[in-house]
């Protein structure tokens, strides 16, 4: 085939691009390598939007042993332990194929994580469909679930927290993001930088096939009225595979054989192989014969470009091939050595014993496009004045029941009852709570893991949104007893070349960036998923932001569920009762518009160091963070959870009891004390400045406004677990 | 007391069974799939997880597997055979206990504690139990056991029928059946009573902090059987 101008944009690549790579090689490019480029040079790729902005993240602390820019950050947790993790989109392929899109999403985040050295402890996602009426949603609901069961669940890692958001702006892009932490030894990390010349290139995992050829460009386009078409850039994972390659790789890594080692994530053998010298300043050389193929007759360019799962590349220390292949004999993996590292800087691809490609690695790495978008700024949207009126009619309990049974706040256990959440016997919280928990095995710590995203309050005010995400996921953490280190984050968002999603990014960025500066919550690993976007329709801006924190003695992990009868219930942080953008507001107020809450970095931290405090000195017996619904909704999980109910206590503020007990202000905990306790921790919360009110007091059963307005737990619980079971079934 | 715990490609409860052997004092040992023979053992444990994949039919490569014929031999002389969950699949497929584990009645994978009701405790695995009730954590897609009628009536009749889904009462019924298994079958015996096939994961359930204790009873009966 002859590489001309429309051949380059047929791969994705501009005008302009084009021109640049004909510049750089001095020629025009064969076919092979003008698909090299084009997977090099995509947004999924090479961040070309969003590189400039990416920089400015917060990505420093004491804690942080490696930050962005390796398969995946990695976190210090004391006694030589290290936790791997990352947050992953997979999106595009989701939408055209759920199982397997969301499957191969999963295979992939662990292979990042295995890549380092690390076994996977646990498994997270943030999961987002459009409206529940319409058409699509279900089939995809249930095809991600199960895709993300299927394969976590056959590797035998525990899927232990997540998050499942309803909103029409999805229907035609839905969010699958997947994110994984393994265990490593900290002195026992392995990297993608190669490094020594001569060195073995060893093709490790599944065989090579068709399958996937160009999905990192397909995630870099809109989708249009034929995406049908585009089902077969979707890879086919395959799960089984993948346990094996993980449990050859991790014998492998128990001594020094392994110089480098990267997957073969996006765009395949190209982006792995030009990744690993392009870190160690080398060149590299392949024989594209030696690479196991599944299917006959492959191209070199097919080779390249399939996105086949279940493969690494590996650069080996001279002389352990040997033992090498012995493992992954032992595991029935296939082994070829398919090239070597070279000093010659260049990408050098031989097949059937002519050269088929020669590009300097610089062109595809270092010289890779950085745009400067243009963004605009958005402003905060004016308050609204709710008035008296507008609440006149309402009942606080059927409101309450209202928000329950609402898609975004409603149980989620009909699906993580599909996901082993308990597979490696060390998840000591489960799906539902404010974080999952698993022990580190054999010792007494423990770490937390949340995955949290507001896609409305970053809609409506992305730089406040920004903010907010960052704080919520410190809150999730804090509320189980953990002490927050570091985030992971997925930044999911439309077409960038458009200002308004490209100032959507910008300013959520810049949120999250103040945020984790002033928490010290560094950013350490993550992704950018753009152009989700349908004819013209983009996804509202919805950063995902994974956090992860330590509990030193998991005997003394905090869980949402109310314990004893007589203890007392306090709000810690204040209310105004923010009801702009809430989930009162838009289900029962049906108003959109307004400001997001607002979110003050100063009480965030000093609300989150206290509490946390409150639990370190073993004064709450049960914690929740007061997030969509307000007060109220928050207070009927723990009750739900707990068995128990509450008796409220009569407001004493100005406000009203709506804006009370369903506004969306931050900075809040609930948490349960024994009533002896109170006068402690209320010296704790004076002496640091905290604000707090008395909700009221655990009782056996009902929530209990006043003696007229009782609500029956079991009610509740109905109401509250019904919702997305009758709406999967029917 | 001796046990081994076998590992097919793809097994993933094996190290969480090996932990809760070792915690209740067995002497365990690992055993590869493609090893010609057991180490000597009072009792074998199939763990559970995905053999192979799992791609023909639950259990039933590696119910052809090289070490399977020494499972079988030392099954038929006697000897004790754990098989749980994936290992319960595999026990069907050699044909070391009777039956077949379908696809779960609403053809989703299942995760969640559950209640078994104990049916039949003359045997080494419950002789001795405190409890009648146990309750333990089940995590399959292919649970939903079926057999034909004769062979369920040669179960019952027999007393093979050792654990069934139940609620905290032990009152059996179709409410508590989490996957569509005939009678509530969570787990039978051979006639002989020395192999032990059942869904629910006690090796999950070995201290208060996971989803629960009653792992623990169940390990801590068996040794103490053993040991008599």
């Amino acid at each position: 085939m002859t590489v001309n101008e429309k051949v380059a944009i047929d791969h994705g690549l501009n005008k302009d691009e084009y021109e640049k790579i004909c510049d750089l090689l001095k020629r025009v490019p064969n076919i092979t390598e003008l698909g090299i480029f084009s997977a090099m040079w995509n947004e999924h790729c090479s961040y070309k939007s969003s590189r400039k902005h990416l920089k400015n993240l917060h990505t420093k602390g004491k804690k942080v042993i490696q930050g962005p820019g390796e398969n995946a950050g990695v976190i210090d947790i004391g006694d030589d332990d290290a936790i791997v993790f990352k947050i992953e989109s997979h999106n595009h392929p989701s939408f055209i194929e759920p199982y397997q899109g969301a499957a191969t999403g999963v295979g992939g985040i662990m292979r990042d994580v295995f890549t380092m050295g690390a076994r996977p402890i646990a498994n997270l996602n943030s999961i987002h469909f459009g409206s529940p009426q319409h058409k699509k949603t279900k089939n995809l609901l249930r095809g991600v679930v199960k895709g993300i069961g299927g394969y976590g669940n056959c590797i035998g890692v525990p899927t232990i927290a997540g998050q499942t958001t309803f909103d029409e702006s999805y229907n035609g892009n839905i969010l699958v993001n997947a994110m994984t932490l393994g265990l490593v030894n900290k002195n026992k990390i392995f990297y993608s930088k190669a490094a020594g010349i001569n060195k073995p290139v060893i093709y490790v995992g599944s065989k090579t096939g068709r399958d996937g050829i160009h999905g990192a460009s397909m995630a870099s386009a809109v989708f249009d009225d034929k995406i049908e078409e585009k089902k077969p850039t979707v890879q086919v994972g395959d799960p089984f595979t993948e346990k094996l390659l993980l449990e050859a790789c991790l014998e492998l890594m128990a001594d020094d054989s392994i110089i480098a080692i990267q997957d073969m994530g996006a765009a395949g053998l190209t982006s792995s192989s030009v990744e690993m010298a392009s870190k160690g300043k080398l060149g590299i050389e392949l024989n594209l014969n030696k690479v196991p193929c599944r299917e006959e007759k492959m191209s070199p360019y097919e080779i390249m470009l399939s996105e086949s799962q279940e493969r690494m590349l590996i650069v080996l220390e001279n002389g352990k091939e040997e033992k090498a292949k012995k493992i992954f004999d032992k595991w029935d993996i296939d082994f070829a050595i398919i090239g070597k590292t070279t000093n010659s800087k260049n990408i050098e691809l031989y097949f059937d014993e002519k050269k088929v490609a020669n590009i300097p690695i610089d062109f595809l790495a270092e010289n890779a496009p950085v745009y400067d978008r243009k963004w605009k700024k958005i402003k905060l949207p004016q308050s609204i004045k709710f008035k008296k009126q507008d609440f006149k009619a309402l009942k606080i309990e059927n409101c309450l029941k209202k928000l329950l049974s609402t898609a975004n706040i409603c149980d989620k256990q009909w699906i993580w009852d599909q996901y082993d959440h308990t597979v490696m016997g060390d998840t000591i919280q489960k799906p539902g709570g404010d974080s999952g928990v698993v022990r580190i095995h054999g010792t007494s710590k423990a770490v937390a893991a949340s995955v949290d995203s507001s896609a409305l309050y970053c809609f409506a005010h992305p730089l406040s949104g920004g903010k907010q995400i960052v704080c919520e996921s410190w809150r999730n953490l804090i509320s189980v007893g953990a002490n927050p280190i570091a985030i992971t984050n997925c930044l999911n968002f439309g077409n960038p070349e458009k200002e308004k999603n490209m100032g959507e990014f910008v300013e959520c960025v810049h949120g999250i960036t103040e945020a984790s500066k002033y928490l010290d919550f560094p950013v350490v690993s993550g992704n950018v998923s753009f152009y989700n976007e349908t004819k013209d329709k983009g996804i509202k801006p919805t950063p995902s932001i994974g956090g992860v924190g330590l509990i030193k003695n998991y005997q003394n992990m905090i869980s949402m569920d109310l314990k004893h009868t007589g203890n007392i219930i306090l709000v810690i942080g204040k209310t105004i009762g923010h009801l702009e953008q809430s989930t009162f507001a838009r289900n029962i107020l049906s108003e959109k518009k307004g400001p997001p809450p607002e979110v003050n970095l100063f009480n965030e931290k000093n609300n989150g160091l206290t509490t946390l405090k409150l639990i370190n000195e073993m004064l709450i017996e049960s914690c929740h963070d007061v997030s969509l619904g307000g007060i109220i909704v928050a207070i009927t999980k723990m009750c739900l959870k707990g068995r128990k109910g509450i008796k409220i206590n009569q407001l004493k503020g100005l406000i009203n009891k709506f804006e009370y007990f369903f506004g969306e202000d931050q900075a809040r905990y609930l948490v349960e004390i024994k009533k002896e306790n109170l006068p402690k921790v209320n010296n704790i919360l004076k002496e640091n400045s905290v604000h707090y009110d008395e909700l009221g007091t655990v009782i056996d059963e009902n929530i209990e406004f006043s003696d007229e307005i009782k609500l029956s737990i079991d009610d509740l619980e109905k109401t509250y677990k019904s919702w997305l079971r009758k709406y999967m079934i029917n | 007391m001796k046990s081994s715990v076998i590992i097919f490609p793809g097994s993933n409860c094996d190290r969480d069974m090996d932990v809760a052997l070792k915690k209740f004092g067995f002497q365990n040992k690992m055993v590869w799939h493609n090893d010609d023979n057991l180490p000597e053992s009072d009792l074998i444990v199939l763990p559970g997880g995905f053999s192979y994949g799992d791609y023909l039919r639950c259990g039933s490569i590696a119910g052809k597997s090289k070490i399977i014929s020494s499972v079988i031999n030392f099954a038929k002389s006697g000897g004790l055979v754990l098989g749980i969950c994936n290992g319960f699949q595999i026990l069907t497929e050699t044909g070391l206990l009777p039956g077949v584990l379908q696809q779960n009645k609403n053809i989703e994978f299942i995760c969640k504690n559950v209640f078994i009701k104990i049916n039949n405790k003359e045997n080494k695995y419950f002789k001795n139990i405190e409890k009648e009730v146990l309750e333990l954590h089940i995590a399959h897609n292919e649970g939903n056991y079926f057999c034909s009628s004769d062979e369920l009536k040669k179960l019952e009749d027999n007393n093979q029928i050792a654990v069934s889904y139940c609620n905290k009462d032990g009152n059996c019924d179709d409410n508590v059946n989490p996957n569509g298994a005939i009678r509530n079958i969570a787990g039978i015996l051979n006639d002989k009573k020395n192999i032990l096939g059942m869904m629910p994961h006690p090796e999950r359930m070995i201290d208060k902090y996971l989803s629960g204790e009653d792992g623990s009873l169940f390990f801590k009966n068996l040794l103490n059987n053993l040991k008599k």
